[in-house]
């Protein structure tokens, strides 16, 4: 199965990301450990997640490095997108949630008590599976969370809302009348502004969780090849159920099951010469 | 110093939602302390069995019965007015009227809603009654029979909108199974859909029964003022409401005894219309499993 | 007529029934405003409306209780207001499903059925003896203030409910506080729902009788209202007063006065359903 990305728009570099040329990099890209001592963005040590008496997550252990993105794969239900959440704390609006286990972006603990939820949602933004923007116009979306940061210079304002239309690879599409309403655009160019309106906020961390699922295929090919080209600036872990998305974009993978972790590797190990059999099972669709 | 800010928000909030306790709480307190003082002086045996109501003459009576009788003679005409109409028009529009014809209805049915029932008063009293007496020769002045049928005609929104929300609750699949036995509309509503909603119907009649009963100009202005135990609908009588405007356009002292009555009167209204809301809120609650 | 026949004809007979049960309430609405076009059109002019009640049916005019109703509408608009949607915002946003929310959205359900003429004692007692307002246009307010608080409450919370959750996952996702959500995103999103609750209850106060008659609002007032704690009288009142007397000129002015009341109602009720409308559209 083939796949392919070449971009024109703005200069940006070609590049291929199918299967087969995954599978025909040099060898030594096919190595499976990183570097001892890289240091690593995000950290989690024996993590378990519960809802009351259920179990969501069970032990998981996984070091995310900076700017890279990785993918979390797995069926339906396999916890995925709880354990997306336990990095901007959004589970904790969940009656019964508890959280086990030690969760450090840049070696700081989230889950001690002195950390601030409105600090850290600066530092580690989301974009939703369903495109939410909010029933106002681009300029004042894009604006929002400068808004709620006590940011009030209209210069600056409107200079980082256009820095963020441009990495966003909206700009040109809206520059025209930035105070129309978000509602009336179509649903992949909504999802660019949330994607916007996250970077605006100038994070490190970008968290997707399932953002071109509800798109259609244009729409889905040009987030792609957008999130490919954050990476440069951002640590980006993003929830799929396609794989082939996975594949095309992804430096990492890890795939869960039923709340555990199966298997965290270099995305081409994962989905050419996985190590367990329930990866390979699921990496061919023998279920899910 | 966001955790404080966040935190005086949330409390000021509270405070406003509380109000709504104090409110009860008030009222509660104002009926009760004064009807108190009332009960000091007249005994509550009287109160509940003599058949007169005479507080403002020289031989006074205070039984409460006549203005008992009084809101249950006006209360009975207008539900027997309302029931009937409203249910078939919630069936109608449940049932039978196409999407557009409801919508249009809908808004004009809340207009007969909003009219202010002083306006219904006027109504009563200068144009219903001189109309009946043309059948009713000896329908006095002020009477109930006007009075109720116009309060009737007022509850009719009230009535067929909470029964058609009740109708509409009804899941769709119970109607295709009747009809797809080859039942009619009326057999489907009747047999089916009616039944099924029951709860929710009987608890729009109770809510009606109680706003009938609260009901004050349009007994006030074409009832009469005349405090009488019967159940003759062709002559003046004085519900409990009516009683107490009575009283608030007249003179009368405050701290007196006859001051007290209007919350003697005031305390019976409310525990009738309390207990019948209570009672509509019990059955809504044990009956609501049913479909969800 | 077999029974498939018998039964066909039950139901088209029911089916007029219907038809003409609801019809009936707007053809008797359309009757009686007819008739109260028919004898009070002529009354209304000029005069009508800027002069005092007098004696004389003819010389009677509905500016002190016309004045009056506007005094009191704009002062239970800013009591009622801020209070009630400040209440609908924290059952709906804050309270957690206990005991103590359930029984708060108990009592307020059953506020709103309690009869408008008990809020008038209430307002006796506390508004006008124990705080010493007296018979004022502010004491008539507080006491309609309360009366709608239940009406804008319910309104509040479900324009709130109406606004998706996923605009408030955003917006905490974007690193804002529940106050910073609920101030910029749910309350302008829920603004047109709120509005219309508000521009309804007010509405029905407008036409409000019984609890000012108790507490106090005089039949006859020879002034309009110069501040809050004036005495005053309403609209309604001064129909009903003119309702009740025996001469002729008095039911036409009445029904003039009728006329002018119900202007007033449908306009608010007009503009209700325009913002409900325009809201509703919003947030398609």
């Amino acid at each position: 199965m083939e796949s392919r990305f070449i971009s024109e728009i703005n200069g940006k570099k070609n590049y291929n990301n199918t299967m087969s040329a995954i599978m025909l990099k040099k060898p030594e890209d096919a190595k499976i450990e990183a570097p001892i001592d890289e240091k690593y963005k995000l950290q989690t040590k024996d993590v378990n997640v519960f809802y009351g008496d259920f179990q969501a997550i069970k032990d998981v252990s996984i070091n995310i490095k900076p700017k890279s993105i990785t993918a979390f794969i797995g069926p339906s239900g396999c916890g995925k997108s709880t354990f997306l959440r336990l990095f901007n704390r959004m589970n904790d609006y969940i009656e019964d949630f508890k959280m086990e286990g030690k969760i450090k972006i840049d070696d700081i603990n989230i889950y001690k008590n002195k950390i601030q939820l409105e600090q850290l949602r600066k530092e580690v933004g989301m974009v939703f599976q369903k495109p939410n923007p909010f029933p106002k116009s681009i300029f004042e979306n894009v604006a929002y969370g400068l808004k709620i940061q006590g940011i009030s210079t209209k210069k600056l304002i409107a200079d980082r809302v256009e820095k963020a239309l441009i990495q966003a690879d909206l700009w040109n599409e809206v520059k025209g009348n930035l105070n129309k309403s978000a509602l009336s655009l179509s649903g992949g160019q909504q999802q660019r502004l949330c994607i916007a309106r996250t970077l605006a906020v100038e994070p490190s961390v970008i968290l997707m969780d399932e953002p071109t699922s509800a798109l259609d295929p244009i729409s889905t090919s040009k987030i792609e090849e957008l999130i490919y080209q954050l990476k440069q600036d951002y640590t980006i872990i993003i929830v799929t159920h396609n794989m082939q998305q996975a594949a095309r974009i992804s430096d990492y993978t890890a795939f869960f099951y039923m709340g555990e972790l199966i298997e965290f590797d270099k995305t081409k190990k994962i989905f050419t010469n996985p190590e367990k059999k329930r990866t390979e099972n699921y990496i061919t669709g023998r279920f899910g | 110093m966001r955790k404080i800010r966040e935190f005086v928000i949330e409390k000021s909030l509270l405070s406003s939602a509380l109000i709504t306790v104090a409110v009860t709480v008030g009222i509660i307190l104002v009926l009760t302390i004064e009807a108190f003082s009332f009960f000091k002086e007249v005994s509550i045996f009287d109160f509940f069995t003599d058949t007169e109501w005479t507080p403002l003459f020289t031989k006074k009576h205070y039984g409460i019965l006549p203005l008992l009788t009084g809101t249950l003679l006006t209360t009975f005409i207008a539900i027997s007015v309302a029931l009937p109409i409203g249910l078939s028009i919630s069936i109608y529009l449940s049932e039978y009227a196409p999407r557009s014809f409801r919508k249009t209805i809908k808004p004009l049915l809340e207009l007969l809603a909003a009219v202010p029932t002083v306006v219904y008063g006027f109504f009563a009293l200068v144009v219903v009654t001189p109309f009946l007496q043309q059948f009713i020769p000896n329908l006095s002045g002020f009477n109930s029979l006007s009075a109720g049928i116009v309060m009737g005609i007022m509850i009719i929104p009230f009535v067929s909108s909470l029964s058609e929300d009740a109708l509409f609750a009804v899941p769709k699949a119970l109607r295709e199974a009747s009809y797809g036995m080859g039942a009619t509309r009326l057999q489907t509503a009747f047999k089916v859909v009616v039944p099924a909603a029951s709860s929710g119907i009987i608890v729009s009649i109770i809510l009606a029964i109680s706003r009938a009963i609260g009901e004050t100009m349009i007994v006030a202005i074409a009832a009469g003022q005349q405090p009488r135990l019967t159940l003759d609908p062709t002559v003046p009588v004085e519900t409990i409401t009516a009683y107490i405007v009575q009283v608030s356009l007249g003179d009368v002292q405050h701290g007196s005894l006859e001051y007290r009555t209007i919350f003697a009167a005031g305390i019976t209204l409310f525990t009738l219309t309390f207990l019948l809301n209570t009672l509509s809120f019990q059955i809504r609650k044990k009956f609501r499993q049913k479909y969800e | 007529m077999n029974n498939i026949q018998k039964n066909r004809l039950k139901d088209q007979l029911f089916k007029f029934w219907g038809i003409g049960c609801t019809l009936i309430g707007l053809v008797l609405l359309v009757v009686f405003i007819g008739g109260i076009l028919i004898d009070g059109l002529s009354r209304i002019d000029w005069a009508f409306i800027t002069d005092l009640p007098s004696r004389k049916a003819e010389k009677s005019g509905i500016w002190t209780p016309l004045m009056g109703s506007i005094w009191i509408l704009v002062l239970t608009a800013i009591i009622s207001f801020p209070v009630s949607v400040a209440a609908g915002v924290y059952l709906e946003e804050y309270a957690k499903k206990n005991r103590l929310s359930a029984l708060l959205e108990i009592n307020i359900s059953n506020l709103a059925g309690v009869p408008s003429i008990i809020y008038g004692l209430l307002g006796l007692e506390v508004f006008v003896r124990i705080m010493n307002l007296g018979a004022s246009v502010l004491a008539g307010a507080l006491t309609l203030s309360l009366l709608i608080l239940p009406i804008i409450i319910v309104a509040t919370r479900e324009a709130i409910k109406a606004v998706p959750n996923s605009i408030r996952d955003a917006s905490y996702a974007l690193g804002a506080s529940k106050w910073q959500t609920i101030w910029n995103q749910v309350l302008p999103a829920s603004s047109g729902g709120i509005l219309t609750g508000v521009i309804l209850a007010l509405s029905r106060a407008v036409g409000e009788t019984a609890p000012l008659i108790v507490v106090g609002a005089l039949a006859y007032v020879p002034f309009a209202p110069q501040g809050p704690l004036d005495q005053f009288s309403v609209l309604p009142i001064q129909i009903f007063n003119w309702i009740s007397r025996p001469q002729q000129g008095f039911i036409d002015n009445a029904a003039a006065a009728i006329i002018i009341l119900l202007l007033i109602t449908f306009i608010m009720n007009g503009i209700a359903v325009y913002f409900r409308n325009k809201w509703q559209k919003k947030l398609q």
